[in-house]
């Protein structure tokens, strides 16, 4: 009879980490800015079919970099999760802290249990009535949930472009100007990245009981040019 | 959290795996023999919603009903909404069991806006009527036993073909598409005659909106369970139009005042004599609270 090898708890941990580090990293960046209106959400992706950015309910939307697959599974369960309690309580019962909070106890679980780790982070915000309410929620790959004010960054790059966003970001950005904040932050200061390969989107006060609007490419040009 | 429930779209379905029973309840609940019920029937008294039209025309639909909701010869409602957005280009108006049909209206607007959301794209026009339909069906056996029987109309602006589009079903879950225009509940019969003799092809919004108005009223004048112009209340039906720019709701103010016109009309149209100067229309007072719930705020 053979018996397994014995590895210690920790190093499988950090193999883990490790190999779900390396598939994030893969991926460009994602961030969200806190505008005078909202949130805008902005991310480098080349395809116009395949988001990033996504809405999960009325005033929550849902951001994730790393393996699609996998953050797209999570996206949907997460409007399921939205739109089941908004049926059972209210809508207003809806929220992105218990939102976070069962991505969290699912990436965990997934973290610890699975073989394979997930390769994603992600981030659910919400838009508040006012500007003090709004809620920027980061999700790591082992489930960790780490609450941010005014801005928020995923990905492989999240560090530097998180340290340009506290050099650039004021409070009371107008949409265009956020909207160049966050360009100029992921694309850091030896290139510029075109209109075609942003994905935005707000969550924004103006828009009613549904906040979320994608911004498309020409309204996109138009909103970088002025 | 509930991954691992399928790549499904079908919200009802998503219901059900996590033990809810939307129409089933309708059944257990108001087969409940405590309840009172209508004379000579095993049937609850429950309150029953009237007349509700959609009209073609040049730019769209437009879509009205009345405010009155029955309980058998009483009036239970006076301020009752039929008309709501499914979603930000179509509309759902409602005759029939009310209790039953604001649950129908519910699960609708949220399961076209689960889809959306999770298809990234919202269904189409003819998906739209068909899921109708299957809720319809689905509520079948609480038409059977319990008689309440929900009778949608769907109505809305096809964005694929460009023009406004008109569904009818009976309790069965048919779904018939009608070319010009349809009216539902007990005063039905009347506004659809009403409105048959002045619709013409590419009507104006105004004279679309006159012709409804003008079908509310006459539904009004021969049925008793469908409630007319309220101006002592300021009460009057609801209306909204969908066009390519989405679900508009008619300003009260508006509303009122066509009435108004309609009713003066109507008055030198038969000779009687100048009453004394009316005062102004009250202002239009409805409760509005129950609206935005789920409703596509466009």
């Amino acid at each position: 009879m053979s018996m397994p090898f014995y590895v210690s708890p920790e190093q499988v941990m950090n193999d883990k980490a490790q190999y779900a580090r390396k598939g994030i990293a893969r991926g460009r960046s994602l961030c969200a800015v806190a505008y005078n209106e909202g949130i805008l959400l902005a991310a480098e992706n080349p395809s116009e079919v395949l988001h990033k950015i996504s809405e999960i309910y009325d005033r929550i939307a849902f951001a994730g970099v790393g393996k699609y697959s996998e953050f797209d599974a999570l996206r949907r369960a997460g409007v399921q999760f939205a739109d089941v309690r908004g049926y059972q309580y209210s809508r207003e019962d809806v929220d992105a802290r218990s939102l976070a909070n069962a991505y969290a106890q699912m990436m965990a679980h997934t973290f610890t249990n699975d073989i394979k780790p997930l390769e994603v982070e992600i981030l659910v915000v919400e838009v508040g009535m006012t500007a003090a309410e709004d809620q920027l929620f980061r999700i790591t790959f082992d489930g960790v949930v780490l609450d941010e004010d005014h801005f928020s960054v995923i990905g492989g790059e999240a560090e530097p472009i998180a340290d340009r966003l506290r050099e650039s970001w004021q409070d009371g950005l107008s949409l265009g100007d956020a909207l160049r904040t966050a360009r100029a932050a992921l694309a850091g200061d030896d290139r510029t990245i075109d209109p075609h390969a942003l994905e935005v989107a707000v969550l924004s006060r103006a828009n009613g009981r549904r906040a979320f609007r994608r911004i498309e490419a020409d309204s996109l040009a138009e909103l970088l040019g002025s | 959290m509930s991954e691992g429930l399928g790549g499904g779209t079908d919200f009802v379905a998503l219901l059900r795996s996590l033990g809810h029973d939307p129409f089933g309840t309708i059944v257990s609940a108001s087969a409940d023999p405590a309840r009172p019920a209508a004379a000579g029937t095993n049937q609850p008294v429950v309150a029953h919603g009237t007349t509700v039209c959609a009209i073609r025309y040049a730019d769209g639909v437009v879509m009205a009903g009345d405010r009155r909701a029955t309980a058998g010869n009483l009036i239970a409602h006076r301020t009752m909404e039929k008309i709501y957005p499914a979603d930000r280009h179509s509309g759902v108006a409602i005759a029939g069991a009310a209790g039953a049909a604001m649950e129908m209206v519910k699960l609708f607007q949220l399961q076209l806006e689960h889809y959306e959301k999770l298809e990234g794209v919202p269904l189409s026009f003819e998906g739209k009527a068909n899921t109708l339909a299957q809720m319809v069906r689905s509520n079948l056996t609480a038409a059977l036993q319990l008689g309440l029987v929900v009778v949608p109309l769907f109505a809305g602006y096809d964005m694929r073909r460009r023009r406004g589009r008109i569904f009818t079903y009976d309790a069965t879950g048919g779904r018939y598409e009608e070319t010009d225009f349809q009216a539902e509940g007990s005063g039905g019969r009347d506004a659809r005659t009403t409105i048959k003799l002045g619709w013409r092809e590419d009507l104006p919004r105004e004279a679309a909106v006159e012709l409804a108005i003008a079908a509310l009223y006459e539904a009004a004048d021969e049925d008793s369970a469908t409630g007319g112009p309220d101006p002592v209340r300021g009460i009057y039906p609801m209306m909204a139009t969908i066009t390519v720019d989405g679900f508009e709701e008619l300003p009260d103010a508006e509303v009122a005042e066509r009435f108004v016109a309609l009713i003066e009309r109507k008055r030198r149209e038969s000779g009687m004599p100048e009453p004394p100067p009316a005062p102004p229309p009250a202002t239009p007072r409805r409760s509005r609270a129950t609206r935005s719930e789920g409703g596509d705020a466009a």
